[in-house]
């Protein structure tokens, strides 16, 4: 793909925040000073995963000297939520999870805040408690929200009050049944995954002041400052414009720190002693037990082909673990459910995908979004359909995957994609078609693949804006509310901004922190949707300002606007060659060709961008007409082997190929594409484990291990295609969470591949494997 | 809580400071210095995004006393640039976008510079065993090791 005339889209600048970052320059929340009025606080937190809060003492707790305040939920029944309005900020009936806040507690200083909490006495009533998700979502199962039927939730999402499933998203297209029964080849299975956690490297944090006058301004780790301020406000019964919320660099998200996790318990702490910022730190413990998971999943998966190896029928239950509170896990449901086929043409699908309560702890976003959970098991029982029928899994994708312009399951008419080109690019990467020895004779070596698609899994119209302000010398600032979290989203405003402007990059800067005083709305950074919405928004703001600066110009000048051009910085006319740099004009304006009187002002651009064109789907079929804006999809192909003495895993070679639409910053795309196969092979090995009381037991890097520098694949391949969508700035679309989605599955299969043992749960641990293998070697040998 | 009155020189400049005997490097850099470079990640000597140098070492700085550290040397992120002049290394994780959140570069950065100056040339092996105690959950690791290499054609730890 060409760049454009500046150069500038499809250019791999250099990232605004870099050299922040290897100064030691770049602010989190937690580096902020506030000095010596600030307090501290810890959370008190259940012991037990279902009970109900029969009565809480903090008498003691008050007494010790240096606290300030001890909050309780007593007074605070409002709950909170995105979707779903289903959880309160402290406990005040009823825990429903292992680690869940009940009372937090105001301090000098940290250790006199960990004393406190100790002292706090909680009788609790010990209730049932309920893990698994199947069990969970029986008609006779003990409710965990008995309440659910009083809920408010947005009219997208259907609980099922009287039952603990809190979403419950159907499809029924075509007559499944019968095309089973004229399948040459039906194979079915269950898959599992556990829980995982995001494992940032910056634990939550917050800093709240509440004012005499009542402003409430909070400091928060979050990816969506927005979304935050709207869900507290409305909780707390604050006014938007008393709630302010400032959002520095975020130091690692994953989708963890989108929309509320403690942040609301901070702000109610401040509440109690007025005028002093109350900051509440996660410990790296509180960070796996006390913040949200990725959602554990049971399916049930059966799909059939006919003789030559086209899909014709597919039946799915989706079981999601949607733990304690689902307030923003049921659209996780939601989205699994509309893209319950994985990126296949199947004409024949039934499909039942439900968010159940569990007490286990709360699940929500996590990079791809109810997409790795479905994959896992799609992308291993397509192979196991090829093998039934004779075919080469590579082939067998080929002739089943989603292709432009075909009606998916949702009735959707497919966006531009090339599918098939990613996973050509893949299988040649790790030579596919040869069959390569083992690095030793302990060994044995495989090769899988798997495919993918993502849609952004969001409501219909979440809303970016951009504005964008000249300095005196032509410098400029681009302000957004999208958050920066590592994927050089800043990086990709400051580059459309400089394109649209004629203006070099350099001159461009982004005004941080994200402030919701100041910054422009920006419903929040998730589902991979900055370069492509907030992208739109800048674009739509820089052309703006463009248009201002070149009106101002040709009615100085007495000519058109369609004969000037703004390059290097400087107004041009292709007409009479005159030049006028953007120096002091952006901000003075210019006099008039005869000096009597000026023209223009300071610019400020502006622009918004909101999808408006999807639309709801029928909750009896899930049919619409456009159930999501596009999706991305993409193919990953895996070379590894397994040590047969250990069954320890080792990656060698990894292809990733995404198709981006447009790649604004062609190495940024890289980063995405190799931290994410990382972070995917990371997520097959990872679990969270539980005692049978529910108890998070491994709640620390030694015993919750994520990938190391020591672990990585030999060979990352990374590469994109280009197919651009109409919706996205010069067609882009995401990418940043799509990169880990089917990494797991892939492992899965080229491990089949290697010793011929299918792994349908997660983690793919290398006892498990070696116990896999012992078993089927003796197996053999009777 | 007993406090003790301790000289360190912190990246080239010697502080006198009145710390309590359980505080740890890291809570004196971050909380009385205001050198919030140095980053906490688990208090645990599990991450490695505090990692500063002592005496050329690299340590854990959560893990140990600030009390113990009478007369050392200590070098922090603030300390590795100076005069706006990136040392090789951090502009090799720069040029490389061996950098996504950044929380965890400090961290890599100091630890990188003490192997670069123990060994100039490392083999991408050796990266990995001095950087396997710094954690990172968003690059995949590899542009850290090509930044080290990249930094080790370029003058090393200078």
């Amino acid at each position: 793909m060409t760049i454009t005339e500046s150069g500038l889209i499809g250019k791999s600048v250099q990232r605004t925040d870099v050299i922040d970052k290897v100064t030691g320059c770049a602010v989190f929340v937690d580096d902020i000073q506030f000095g010596p009025n600030l307090l501290h606080s810890r959370l008190v937190r259940s012991p037990y995963p279902h009970a109900l809060i029969k009565k809480i003492d903090t008498s003691k707790a008050e007494a010790l000297p240096g606290v300030r305040a001890v909050v309780t939920g007593k007074d605070l029944t409002a709950r909170l939520g995105l979707y779903l309005i289903d959880r309160p900020i402290f406990a005040y009936d009823r825990v429903r999870v292992y680690g869940e806040p009940v009372a937090g507690v105001v301090a000098t200083s940290e250790d006199i805040a960990i004393e406190a909490v100790k002292l706090v006495e909680v009788e609790y009533e010990v209730l049932p408690a309920i893990y698994d998700p199947v069990e969970s979502a029986q008609p006779d199962a003990p409710l965990i929200h008995p309440d659910l039927g009083s809920y408010s939730v947005v009219n997208f999402i259907f609980p099922e009050p009287g039952t603990n499933i809190s979403e419950h998203f159907k499809i029924r297209k075509g007559d499944a049944e019968a095309a089973f029964a004229a399948c040459e080849a039906v194979v079915e299975g269950r898959f599992r995954l556990p829980p995982i956690e995001h494992v940032p490297l910056e634990t939550h944090t917050s800093v709240a002041l509440c004012e005499k006058t009542g402003q409430v301004t909070l400091w928060a780790t979050s990816q969506s400052p927005f979304a935050m301020r709207d869900m507290i406000a409305q909780s707390l019964g604050i006014s938007h414009n008393k709630l302010r919320v400032i959002a520095p660099l975020v130091g690692g998200g994953f989708g963890g720190k989108a929309g509320v996790t403690m942040e609301a318990c901070a702000v109610v702490m401040a509440q109690a002693v007025e005028g002093r910022p109350v900051k509440l730190r996660l410990t790296r413990e509180e960070e796996f037990v006390g913040t949200s998971t990725r959602q554990s999943l049971i399916s049930d998966i059966k799909v059939g082909c006919d003789k030559d190896g086209n899909l014709q029928a597919m039946e799915l239950t989706y079981y999601f673990g949607g733990g304690a509170y689902n307030d923003y896990g049921v659209n996780i449901a939601r989205a699994a459910g509309y893209s319950c086929t994985g990126p296949y043409d199947v004409p024949n699908v039934k499909a039942d995908s439900l968010c159940v309560y569990t007490n286990t702890p709360v699940g929500s976003a996590m990079r791809g979004f109810g997409m790795p959970e479905i994959h896992w098991g799609l992308e291993q029982i397509m192979d196991r359909l090829a093998e039934e029928v004779g075919m080469d899994p590579v082939e067998f994708r080929h002739i089943n995957c989603v292709q432009t312009d075909d009606e998916i399951v949702s009735g959707m008419k497919m966006n531009p994609i090339d599918l098939d080109a990613c996973i050509d690019k893949v299988t040649k990467a790790i030579k596919w078609d040869i069959k390569e020895e083992p690095t030793a004779p302990n060994k044995k070596r495989g090769k899988g693949i798997a495919i993918m698609w993502k849609a952004p899994a969001m409501p219909p119209n979440p809303g970016s804006s951009a504005v964008v302000r000249f300095n005196e010398d032509a410098t400029l600032q681009v302000e957004v509310g999208g958050q920066e979290i590592g994927q050089g989203a800043f990086t990709v405003a400051a580059q459309i901004a400089a394109d649209v402007l004629g203006v070099p990059y350099e001159k461009v800067t982004v005004s941080t922190p994200i402030d919701t005083k100041y910054s422009p709305y920006e419903w929040q950074t998730v589902a991979s949707r900055l370069t492509w919405s907030m992208g739109n928004a800048v674009k739509a703001a820089a052309e703006d300002a463009r248009f201002q600066i070149l009106e101002t110009v040709a009615d100085a000048w007495n000519e058109d606007i369609e004969d000037l051009t703004i390059k290097d910085g400087i107004v041009i006319s292709f007409k009479s060659e005159r030049e006028q740099p953007l120096n002091k004009m952006v901000i003075y304006g210019m006099p008039n060709d005869d000096f009597e009187g000026w023209k223009g002002g300071p610019v400020i651009g502006r622009g918004h961008f909101m999808p408006t064109y999807v639309t709801n789907l029928d909750p009896e079929t899930g049919q619409g007409t456009r159930a999501v804006v596009h999706y991305t999809v993409g193919a990953q192909a895996v070379d590894l082997e397994v040590d047969l003495e250990t069954g320890q895993l080792e990656v060698l070679n990894i292809a990733s190929v995404y198709d981006v639409g447009r790649a604004i910053n062609p190495d940024l795309i890289m980063t995405q594409i190799e931290g994410g196969a990382v972070h995917g092979m990371s997520s097959a090995y990872e679990a969270m484990i539980f005692n049978e009381d529910g108890v998070v037991i491994n709640p620390s890097f030694v015993d919750y291990r994520i990938a190391t520098i020591a672990d990585i694949p030999r060979k990352i391949h990374g590469d994109y295609v280009e197919t651009p969508i109409d919706d996205g700035p010069w067609g882009a679309r995401g990418v940043g969470e799509h990169v880990m989605v089917q990494t797991a599955p892939a492992i899965a299969n080229a491990l089949y591949d290697a010793v011929g043992i299918r792994f349908s749960d997660l983690p793919l641990s290398a006892d498990k494997i070696y116990m896999a293998m012992e078993e089927k070697e003796s197996t053999q040998k009777d | 809580m007993a406090k003790h009155t301790i000289t360190l020189i912190i990246n080239g400049q010697s502080e006198e400071l009145l710390v309590p005997s359980n505080m740890t490097l890291l809570h004196v850099l971050r909380d009385q210095l205001g050198l919030t470079g140095t980053k906490n990640g688990c208090e645990a000597g599990e991450c490695g995004a505090c990692t500063v140098l002592v005496d050329g070492e690299p340590i854990n700085s959560c893990l140990v006393l600030a009390v113990e550290l009478e007369g050392r040397e200590i070098t922090t992120i603030e300390g590795l640039s100076s005069n706006g002049k990136l040392t090789p290394l951090q502009q090799a994780f720069a040029d490389l976008n061996a950098v996504q959140c950044g929380y965890c570069t400090p961290g890599m950065l100091m630890a990188g510079t003490a192997l670069l100056k123990r060994n100039p040339n490392p083999t991408a092996e050796e990266i990995q065993k001095a950087l396997v105690g710094n954690l990172c959950r968003c690059t995949g690791y590899q542009r850290i090791i090509d930044a080290i290499m990249e930094a080790s054609r370029n003058g090393g730890a200078q």
